[in-house]
């Protein structure tokens, strides 16, 4: 990475904070919340984009992960409120409101789908990856839908969000900063991977397959775990996205919450450490701010999406940075 | 008896389906293009029909109506929208063609409200029909049945018999050789993908007959028929009827029998969320299977 693409990345960031910190001070809840809104779906798109991004792996079924790490949040919360196991058999898992105990049961279950739908697509390539993983995000979508014990089509929601210790999380400010350290600590996790061995590798056997057959790397075992590691990021990106709403429905799990999660990467440039940020932050400026004008806004996103991609293919970050890898 | 309805219905199912795969396996093959927007023209198609019938009280001209509009827009949108990104990888591709799908639904519901509207049959396809064996059918599902054939038919002898088919096949092997050869391979684009769209057209018309006709209709179809073209492997017509004919019936059959089965060791509500539950998921875990077996689908060119 650049010093000058470090710099943007850490000014995205910085904006981020800067603006929910300003809001909480002059008074306005409202913009915090859009604010945790933009660092939650940021994180979801910096999962996607280890994959994406680095690899060259076209996930259009990262919903699936998402969706997994709301689903775990809600059914570990709901279970906790109603004071009842989660499972009984073979060991018994209670419910729990911690958010502390939460995210690593979210990021463990989220973990292990993107193994087995990462150990199936992966021996797919090009078209044919972007649709089945596309599919397999629909089956979980279809399961949530017809599966009637956690509120099936209508969705599951949980009256009182997850504690941290030492915190008020019914502070927006307070819930915002909790979101947007496990953002920071994405971002700098997702830098270190890509300058390592490993990200060196992801990102050959995305240019040159056959070269890094050659020098011995087994580009699938290097792949697998670059998705797995998307899916957990998406996955605890999922948990908050609960918490922030306190509900949870099979919409998260729905190929529109994958294209959108898509739509914040290539937004912000593919590749671009803070650009899913910058995409997400766009995307839900556009919403809060087109939203009043039009009920049609999304014809007007799409229209604007159209344009990015036909005129400015590598993204808002790319257009601010003219330069191909920051 | 049951059984036999339930697999006509299977069967009507994976024709509906096959009349979106082939569209969306030819586009794929012969340009390299993943078109999400392929469930926005199966709308187009549908709301073509319901306007027209129900401006002229003709169900027939609806139906070439739905044809010729979502013909006509599937060149429009080729000529100033997917032409330009034949060239881009399947990414650019993706994230076009999803804005497109949400240009398209707004502006159904800016055109024609977020109402669904609904189409009534003439009175030659509303009644039943007794089938030899005591069957009584609904006519109409049975002329989707005999819809979707004669396309196969027709798009079979297409592909394989004519000089346009020569041509789509020729430019699905190598586009710069046919270019070179003095075929206009962007004409030849446009045409492959205006078909590919009245097929889809069609498709949201019979459909839209049958339930209702809404915004955002296409989008589980489209789906739907991603599942059907990895099956059969891209581009290969023969394999969007056999993965279409198959995703059809393990779906119908699937959720037809499958809470039956487990009531026979279960109480019967559990039976029948796990049965309805385990149905839906059916035809994904049937592509996994397809996929580990087959990377490229049943009739996919080998990587």
């Amino acid at each position: 990475m650049s010093r000058g693409g470090a710099l943007a990345n850490a000014l995205v960031f910085a904006a981020l904070v800067a603006v929910a910190a300003g809001a909480d001070a002059t008074g306005n809840p409202y913009i915090v919340t859009l604010a945790t809104k933009v660092a939650i779906l940021g994180l979801a798109g910096v999962g996607l984009n280890l994959a994406l991004g680095y690899g060259g792996l076209v996930s259009f079924g990262h919903a699936a992960f998402f969706g997994i790490g709301g689903y775990v949040t809600a059914i570990l919360a709901s279970h906790a409120a109603a004071g009842t196991p989660v499972i009984t058999f073979p060991f018994t898992v209670a419910g729990t409101a911690e958010m502390l105990a939460i995210w690593p049961a979210a990021i463990l279950v989220s973990g292990l789908a993107a193994l087995a739908i990462g150990a199936l697509s992966l021996r797919t390539t090009g078209v044919y990856f972007i649709m089945v993983t596309l599919a397999f995000a629909q089956m979980l979508y279809y399961f949530a839908v017809s599966w009637p014990a956690y509120g099936g089509e209508d969705g599951l929601s949980f009256y009182v969000r997850n504690s941290f210790p030492g915190a008020n999380t019914f502070a927006p400010l307070q819930f915002f900063a909790i979101c947007a350290t496990l953002l920071g600590g994405a971002m700098i996790l997702v830098a270190l991977l890509t300058q390592s061995r490993f990200g060196l590798a992801l990102r050959a056997a995305k240019e040159n397959e056959a070269r890094v057959i050659a020098v011995g790397i087994r580009p699938l075992a290097v792949r697998l775990t670059a998705f797995v590691l998307s899916g957990m990021v998406a996955g605890l990106a999922g948990a908050l996205f609960a918490d922030l709403s306190r509900f949870v429905s099979p919409a998260m799990l729905s190929w529109h919450m994958s294209g959108e999660i898509m739509v914040f990467v290539i937004l912000g440039g593919v590749g671009r450490l803070a650009g899913p940020i910058a995409g997400a932050a766009v995307f839900i400026a556009l919403e809060y701010l087109l939203g009043p004008v039009s009920d049609h806004w999304q014809a007007l996103l799409g229209l604007l999406l159209l344009v990015i991609v036909l005129f400015a293919p590598r993204g808002l970050m790319g257009l601010v940075a003219r330069r191909r890898h920051v | 008896m049951l059984l036999a309805e339930q697999v006509l219905n299977g069967l009507q199912y994976g024709m509906m389906l096959f009349l979106m795969a082939a569209g969306l396996t030819l586009v794929f093959g012969v340009m390299g293009l993943i078109n999400l927007a392929h469930g926005s023209l199966y709308m187009a198609g549908a709301f073509a029909c319901a306007a027209v019938a129900a401006l002229t009280g003709s169900f027939w001209l609806g139906l070439a109506a739905s044809l010729a509009a979502a013909a006509a827009l599937g060149a429009l949108v080729e000529v100033v929208v997917i032409r330009r990104l034949y060239a881009r990888d399947h990414l650019d591709q993706v994230l076009a063609t999803f804005a497109l799908i949400l240009v398209f639904s707004e502006g159904t519901r800016w055109l024609f409200g977020s109402f669904p509207l609904y189409l009534s049959l003439p009175p030659v396809l509303s009644g039943a029909v007794t089938l030899p064996g005591g069957l009584v059918y609904p006519a109409f599902r049975l002329a989707i049945i005999g819809t979707g054939a004669l396309v196969a038919i027709g798009l079979f002898w297409l592909i394989g018999r004519t000089r346009l088919g020569i041509r789509i096949r020729a430019g699905e092997a190598d586009r710069e050789m046919v270019a070179a050869l003095g075929v206009d391979i962007a004409t030849l684009y446009t045409i492959v993908f205006a078909l590919g769209a009245a097929l889809a057209g069609l498709a949201g018309a019979l459909v839209g007959s049958v339930q209702s006709v809404q915004v955002g209709m296409g989008e589980p179809v489209l789906i739907l028929a991603f599942v059907t073209v990895v099956i059969g492997g891209i581009g290969s017509i023969k394999g969007a009827l056999v993965g279409a004919l198959l995703v059809g019936m393990t779906d119908t059959l699937g959720k037809a029998l499958l809470p039956a089965f487990f009531a026979r060791f279960m109480e019967a509500s559990a039976a029948t969320s796990v049965g309805s539950a385990l149905a839906s998921m059916l035809i994904y875990v049937l592509m996994a299977l397809v996929l580990v077996w087959r990377p490229t689908g049943l009739y996919g060119a080998r990587a």
